[in-house]
């Protein structure tokens, strides 16, 4: 590494124009993590690691459940589908409880990361969202014989997406970012309503869905020959998800840098920032 | 194999995303940090000129 990129990434603070840094934040863990630079520092560290085991896990998970696990009795090969529906659906919810949890920290606290970070979730979130809702039109059209039935899952995950798009919508919506963000992180908190919807739509309606196959207080229904690769392919796309995230984040936190830097090189000079 | 075009759409579109999603990541950071770079050695040689100046 370079003394530019040291210069860079060991940035103490970087400004957020018209927010103020939280003096007295709850708990070391937050204020620890308010600073971008040091922030930046510690995601150069984690991001190769991150990047290489999502890659194994993913390739080992996708390649066990395409040609090594057994195919269903009644479904045949097309459960294999199931082998990236299932963590596509899962990194949905997940994200977007990311995604409302930077809200919080952001209307509560002020945290100078979240708004940035909610801003890099968002995007990411809605492609495993429409990830998730293709290759369950892909798998329902052999199973169902539609492409599309307007049942409680998969409508409710179709809200979902919706809401992943109207957030990153809306943070573009003003012209002052700050406003944005906090129109943003609003209406994150508001969506975060239809997590339980999703989950629970399976037992509260009578659906063309499939009930939940693994459950946090049951034994789970499917045989350990899926289940193990699923449950690598699920590890492997929440590290390939964080991974995003994170190289997102760092070049977002670089680029609010940068604006600033060149505001304060337009404002020396007189003129607009270049 | 059966239904395997249902099973290639699902596992290609999926891959196909996910490596549009990393390589667009990639690309942004390493601009942003080229970008920055260059204008942290800028700011800096505008430093020390201020600096060695009468």
């Amino acid at each position: 590494m370079d003394t530019t990129t040291v210069a860079a990434e060991d940035a103490t603070e970087i400004p957020v124009p018209g927010k103020v840094s939280p003096r007295r934040p709850i708990g070391g863990l937050l204020h620890r993590f308010a600073n971008p630079g040091r922030f930046l520092r510690l995601a150069a560290r984690l991001q190769p690691w991150l990047n290489a085991i999502a890659i194994l896990l993913t390739g080992w998970g996708l390649i066990w459940g395409l040609f090594f696990s057994p195919a269903d009795w009644q479904q045949g090969d097309a459960v294999r589908i199931m082998y990236v529906h299932v963590p596509a659906a899962w990194l949905a919810s997940v994200g977007y409880v990311a995604l409302a949890v930077c809200s919080v920290l952001s209307l509560v606290w002020r945290h100078p990361l979240a708004d940035l970070a909610a801003a890099e979730i968002g995007p990411v979130g809605a492609t495993v969202t429409a990830v998730c809702l293709a290759s369950g039109s892909l798998w329902g059209k052999p199973m169902w014989g539609a492409w599309w039935v307007w049942d409680a899952r998969l409508t409710s995950v179709l809200v979902l997406l919706f809401l992943y798009l109207g957030h990153i919508a809306l943070l573009r919506a003003f012209d002052e970012p700050q406003r944005g963000y906090r129109a943003g992180a609003i209406l994150a908190l508001l969506g975060a309503i239809d997590l339980p919807i999703i989950k629970f739509s399976v037992q509260w309606w009578n659906t063309l869905h499939q009930p939940d196959s693994i459950t946090l207080t049951g034994a789970p229904t499917m045989s350990t020959s899926m289940l193990w690769p699923l449950l690598i392919s699920a590890l492997g796309f929440s590290f390939g998800f964080a991974a995003i995230v994170m190289a997102r984040l760092r070049a977002a936190v670089m680029e609010q840098r940068l604006r600033v830097l060149l505001l304060a090189r337009g404002n020396a000079s007189g003129g607009a920032p270049a | 194999m059966t239904h395997l075009p249902y099973i290639a759409g699902a596992y290609g579109l999926t891959l196909a995303l996910a490596a549009w999603l990393s390589l667009a990541a990639m690309l942004r950071l390493a601009r942003a940090r080229t970008r920055l770079r260059a204008v942290e050695q800028q700011a800096g040689r505008v430093r020390r000129a201020a600096r060695s100046g009468p």
